[in-house]
């Protein structure tokens, strides 16, 4: 044992369910609201600010007994392409891995041009993922371009 | 049967097919492949120029035409959803014609009907029959689409026309002349779909007959005052884009001037006699295009069914 206690610490051990870490600090919050955070009723905990090596100031949300899609989790590559899962059984981390920006996200984002028919119709908007580098995603309908992390997200 | 949403959708094979259908056309315009065919065309947002050029094509075509010609004396004005409108539509119809102020909305129409659709126009975004229609005017007057030199002139930052049809020649080794004042330059977008694609091009805020007389094809737009944010600006260079006669003396023998029209003052009246002014004539065109456009979606083989 190092007298440094674990960073895990800081937030409540999980006996079973999902941990995201290495969220950045100001995409926690969408990060939560892409997983419905909100509407959970599981033990739900989340922290925010602390102390990360690879990206300064971190967020981590850690879900009691929930297991995302696939899906759903790499929507959250959106807005946070650093975040890693982890699903955890009987206190052990049986999966790891980073989230993967799909070529598609369907719903979530907002377009940000008001004449888009997307803010018109009662529809789901569609993005298509144009630059994997810099995570620049193109509406399907009206060709507007926007950098995820200035995404609107729904 | 397919949909022409967007110009970016089509392929090169594609582009040359239709041309040479409108060619065809050009030759019988009056060939009735559409015979006992109900053609809609919803304009929900009005553009006469448009419709009367498609309208005109059905008829010649020998389809008959149902739709409006403006939203507001539709359903849409009760707050029937666009989904909705298509929807009831596509019962009637072999095929659908639409134009609409809402940016995507052709494209969503292709999703919730298997009735192919026609974009006439959706916002800013795309406006692919009168793409084709240039490049059926290019092609036609020069005898070729490779290895042109096209100067657009105007209006490049708002010209939808001149974007499309920049990307559409993205096939035939194009090289662009952009002249443009300051405010209204070609967008950095469409700048670097050129370096992507390897497509020389010049920047100019002079319209100066040095790059006239390299040009092959001139492609006037519209320069408009609500473009601009400063009308001091306007003021400044609303006359410095305009060609006149004289410009054009030392030009090359095959040049022709095009403009999507209509027109404002962006073209001296003094140039509309000389042989080079092409711009009745590439509207004429579009007639051509556009009954080409109108089978393909429909997949029928126009050559066959003459015989
Ligand atoms: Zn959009």
């Amino acid at each position: 044992m190092t007298d440094k206690p674990k960073k895990e610490l800081a937030v409540a051990a999980l006996a079973s369910g999902t941990v995201i870490d290495h969220i950045p600090s100001s995409q926690l919050f969408k990060c939560a609201k892409i997983l419905g955070i909100e509407s959970l009723d599981t033990h739900v905990t989340i922290g925010n600010n602390l102390d990360s090596h690879r990206l300064g100031k971190k967020g981590i949300i850690k879900v009691a007994d929930v297991f995302f899609p696939e899906e759903t989790l790499n929507r959250i590559a959106l807005i946070a392409p650093s975040a890693n899962i982890n699903i955890i059984k009987d206190y052990v981390v049986t999966e790891k891995h980073q989230v993967e920006l799909p070529d598609n996200i369907v719903g979530i984002v907002r377009c940000g041009n008001p004449k888009c028919i997307t803010n018109n119709e009662p529809m789901k908007t569609r993005f298509e993922v144009v630059d994997r580098n810099d995570v620049t995603i193109k509406c399907h309908y009206c060709g507007q371009v926007v950098k995820s992390g200035d995404a609107l997200i729904d | 049967m397919s949909n022409l949403v967007s110009i970016d959708d089509i392929s090169r094979e594609e582009i040359l097919d239709l041309i040479e259908r409108a060619r065809y056309f050009e030759e019988h315009p009056n060939h009735k492949v559409l015979d006992g065919k109900v053609v809609a065309t919803l304009f929900f947002e009005p553009s006469t120029r448009t419709r009367l050029s498609f309208e005109t094509a059905v008829n010649r075509l020998g389809g008959r035409v149902i739709g409006f010609s403006d939203a507001g004396t539709t359903s849409t004005s009760k707050g029937e959803t666009l989904k909705d409108t298509i929807k009831m539509v596509s019962n009637y119809v072999d095929l659908i014609i639409m134009r609409h102020y809402l940016e995507g909305a052709a494209r969503y129409a292709t999703e919730v009907t298997d009735t192919p659709i026609i974009n006439a126009g959706d916002g800013a975004n795309q406006h692919p029959s009168q793409t084709m229609l240039d490049l059926y005017s290019i092609s036609k007057t020069q005898g070729k689409l490779n290895d042109l030199t096209i100067t657009m002139v105007g209006d490049l930052k708002y010209g939808r026309t001149v974007h499309s049809l920049l990307m559409a020649m993205r096939y035939f080794n194009p090289t662009f002349n952009f002249v443009a004042c300051d405010e209204l330059r070609m967008p950095k977008e469409y700048k670097d779909f050129c370096d992507a694609n390897g497509i020389k091009y010049t920047e100019h805020t002079e319209f100066s007959e040095e790059v006239i007389n390299q040009t092959d094809i001139l492609y006037m737009t519209r320069v408009q005052r609500e473009r601009f944010t400063d009308i001091m600006e306007y003021e400044k260079v609303k006359n410095l884009y305009t060609l006149h006669n004289d410009m054009l003396a030392n030009s090359k023998p095959n040049l022709r001037v095009l403009h999507p029209l209509p027109r404002v003052n962006e073209i001296d009246r003094d140039v509309d006699d000389n042989p080079k002014a092409y711009y009745f004539d590439q509207a004429r065109n579009g007639l051509f295009a556009r009954q080409a456009i109108i089978c393909k979606a429909l997949g029928i083989d126009i050559y066959k069914e003459n015989n």
